[in-house]
């Protein structure tokens, strides 16, 4: 039992937390928000610099082969900031279909584009009208001549409107699979929208699209299990991220009740805002132990990874609650203005929890399984 | 970064487990399970195989009978007890007055009272609160006054667990009242039998009687029983009330009720007693207490891997008190709604609890009022969180 960084990841977790606090600070990212991409190009590539881009990719693809606990210090670096670049985007998400299911041909071609921050992929899999997070389409795709033709529409597109590439999941008639699409296309129309939490998202409708059969990621039908891989995985890194983003509200606000005078007294010398910050740093403590246990299940086996994943994204659904909640209503007034942290920190631990399965979702998955703890 | 205990540390969990498994007695594991009311006597006896085997005050100093045990060992040993039903013994002898001897005691009081201590030879109570000094405990009254080589005590106390059935207390009187309310007061050992004292039972909303109000009246104590000095008692009781954390949280004892948990819903799923719709909404409560136990645990876990090297305070451990106490609350009350209305009828004292297949059914409900005590007792969860709003966010 170790809970302890080993050195190397000490030192990412050290030169990550100073990259956010020193050059991505509440008026950086509110400038971010204005320019036309609704992200940071400069603060991308100052990730990519730090090699983060390339972390969780294999050595012989250009990347270091970073492990879940590398990915959880990096999340929650990125949380602490409320970053709103395409690194879960592009490096999380589409970066893990094709590292679970991209051929090497695919992976050469790509990586080194993600590595260096100049390209930018979005995972396309949501749809309307389907149950949540289910691992199935209503986009088809149907073989014609050396290729296939996609067809559908696609929500919730994270950076949608700036990838250069989708990775688009479809049926065929081998089941769920999984197919990058150029975003210039011919048939591909992608309609951008901010996301309340600051980070853009999209439509992408896909028409007649045509793709060729090297585009395919994984065997046709393998994109169930690519995904669900891909998606434990990415939910492990929104928990790492929501712990950032909780430990960022939860010091804003102790420090804000010590500073607070009302009554002719800071605020924080009421007990009754006393225990609900207390509340709110045992919830913060709880979420990162949960976080820890997510970055270390990546690699074991299948059923107890989904438990422990679904058991930390269930914490953090209800502990992002409460210390967002809290942390607006503590700070009165000021907690419900744009132009204060907080209530962005409220709104993407919000997101966050929306994303991937929420709290009920995770908890129905874990009541079918019958539990967290392994069945005797 | 890694979850797994060691080789060395599982070998070590066999190894408690395997003992427990030949050593505790079924009669004792029956009532366990079953939630009855262990005796006096039951404590003693298992204290006693316990202490044979050398591991009845584990975390006491080894020169007297302690284990030199990693914070690791320790929390599991204390893990394999819950999950053994085993009983934990009396935490005044143990957790309380043995360790406050080891550190404080004069070696006479050691050669006295630490090998009965351990035994249960000698059967401890705890003196500390009065009507008017619960949380608030440094606002005690009950004085002693020096009388050449006595103490004269009058006064009262109150909640005193076991006071009944108790040899000898240790406690906290005012010796003086000049100065602030924390110095002055005295930390004594006296013994139950002398003249003046008068023990009256408090019955529980659990229909038992375990605490008690304790009366003195020009009770004499001999000044050889002050532990440390004279008006020094609150550190005494403050060393008393913060030690050993790897076992705080209590999570054997949840995870031995969540097992129960789980064993009656597929037991009142087969019955019938619980339709589908019911059997749903249990299945998703029941889900979310794991998710909850499971973060408590690794959190503890934290806080035994920082142990091993220093510890120190942290976060992580200044909440495994109230939420430790408020997860063994949540699993005795989900285990009463199982109980449903069977459940209303109380325990019969006559026959114990000993029906194997529905022991459960009368003990949940006293259980589940009874366990509203966890939150209270040893600094109630508003007063440890003015500690932790103090001491760990400066507010």
């Amino acid at each position: 039992m170790d809970f302890d960084l080993n050195d190397e990841q000490k030192m990412l977790q050290e030169t990550v937390t100073r990259f956010v606090a020193e050059t991505y600070d509440f008026q950086k990212r509110e400038h971010a928000l204005k320019t036309a991409d609704g992200w940071s190009r400069e603060a991308y590539a100052g990730l990519a610099e730090m090699g983060l881009l390339a972390l969780p990719f294999a050595e012989e693809d250009g990347g270091f082969g970073g492990g879940g606990v590398e990915m959880m210090i990096v999340m929650e670096a990125l949380g602490r900031g409320l970053m709103v670049e395409p690194y879960f985007a592009t490096v999380v998400l589409a970066g893990g279909a094709l590292r679970h299911g991209g051929s090497a041909g695919q992976r050469a071609d790509i990586v080194p584009g993600i590595a260096a921050g100049e390209r930018i992929l979005a995972l396309a899999h949501s749809e309307k009208g389907l149950p949540r997070h289910i691992l199935a389409a209503r986009t088809t795709a149907s073989r014609s001549g050396d290729g296939w033709t996609i067809d559908g529409c696609k929500i919730a597109v994270i950076h949608g409107q700036s990838a250069d590439t989708f990775i688009v999941s479809a049926m065929t008639e081998e089941g769920l699979s999984l197919f990058l699409v150029d975003a210039a296309a011919k048939g591909v129309t992608v309609e951008g929208k901010r996301g309340y939490d600051g980070v853009p998202v999209a439509t992408v409708a896909l028409s007649g699209v045509h793709v060729a059969n090297e585009a395919l990621v994984g065997a046709p039908g393998q994109g169930e299990d690519i995904l669900s891989h891909v998606f434990e995985e990415a939910t492990a890194a929104l928990v790492a991220e929501s712990v950032g983003a909780m430990a960022e509200t939860f010091d804003v606000t102790v420090d804000y009740l010590k500073t607070r005078q009302q009554f002719g007294v800071a605020i924080g010398s009421f007990q009754a805002l006393q225990h609900r910050a207390v509340e709110m740093l045992m919830q913060l403590e709880l979420s990162r132990s949960m976080s820890i246990l997510a970055a270390l299940s990546l690699d074991i086996d299948a059923d107890q990874r989904s438990r422990n994943i679904s058991a930390a994204k269930a914490q953090i659904g209800k502990s992002g609650r409460i210390i967002g909640q809290e942390a607006v209503q503590m700070h009165g007034a000021i907690g419900i203005t744009a132009e204060y942290k907080v209530g962005h920190a409220f709104k993407r631990l919000t997101a966050i929890d929306a994303l991937l399965g929420d709290r009920d979702w995770h908890l129905a998955r874990l009541a079918k399984m019958r539990g967290v703890y392994p069945v005797a | 970064m890694k979850l797994d205990f060691t080789p060395e540390e599982t070998a070590f969990r066999n190894e408690v487990r395997a003992f427990l498994q030949h050593a505790l007695p079924d009669d004792l594991r029956r009532k366990m399970i079953n939630r009855d009311h262990l005796t006096k006597e039951d404590t003693v006896r298992w204290q006693r195989i316990l202490n044979a085997q050398g591991w009845a005050v584990t975390h006491w100093p080894v020169e007297y009978g302690g284990q030199a045990w990693t914070p690791a060992q320790r929390y599991i040993f204390q893990e394999e007890m819950a999950l053994a039903h085993a009983p934990e013994g009396s935490p005044f002898n143990v957790n309380m007055i043995g360790p406050v001897l080891c550190k404080f005691g004069t070696a006479a009081q050691k050669e006295k009272f630490l090998a009965a201590t351990a035994n249960i030879d000698i059967w401890w109570c705890q003196g500390f609160s009065e009507p008017g000094a619960g949380s608030d405990l440094a606002s005690l009254k009950t004085t002693a006054v020096r009388d050449g080589d006595h103490y004269v005590l009058n006064g009262q106390k109150i909640w005193t667990t076991q006071a009944q059935h108790a040899d000898w207390m240790f406690g906290l009187f005012r010796t003086d009242s000049s100065g602030k309310k924390q110095q002055g007061i005295t930390f004594l050992l006296l013994d139950m039998k002398t003249p003046g004292i008068t023990v009256r039972p408090i019955e529980t909303i659990d229909g038992e009687h375990d605490a008690n109000e304790v009366f003195f009246d020009d009770v004499r104590v001999p000044v050889d029983n002050v532990i440390g000095e004279e008006g020094r008692g609150w550190d005494v009781a403050k060393h008393l009330l913060g030690s050993e954390r790897s076992g705080i949280a209590r999570i054997g004892l949840s995870k031995e009720r969540l097992s129960q948990l789980r064993a009656l819903e597929t037991r009142l799923a087969e019955e019938g007693t619980l339709d589908e719709e019911e059997q749903r909404r249990l299945a998703h409560k029941l889900a979310e207490v794991e998710v909850e136990l499971r973060a408590l645990e690794l959190t503890q876990l934290r806080v035994v891997a920082a142990d091993a090297h220093g510890g120190g305070a942290n976060a992580a451990a200044s909440i495994l008190k109230v939420k430790g106490t408020e997860m063994q609350q949540r699993m005795t009350e989900l285990v009463a709604e199982l109980a449903g209305p069977a459940g209303l009828a109380m325990p019969d004292h006559d026959h114990a609890r000993n029906d194997p297949d529905d022991g459960w059914v009368s003990a949940a409900a006293p259980f589940y009022f009874t366990m509203r005590k966890v939150s209270i007792f040893g600094g109630s969860n508003e007063v440890q969180k003015n500690i932790i709003a103090k001491t760990m966010l400066g507010l």
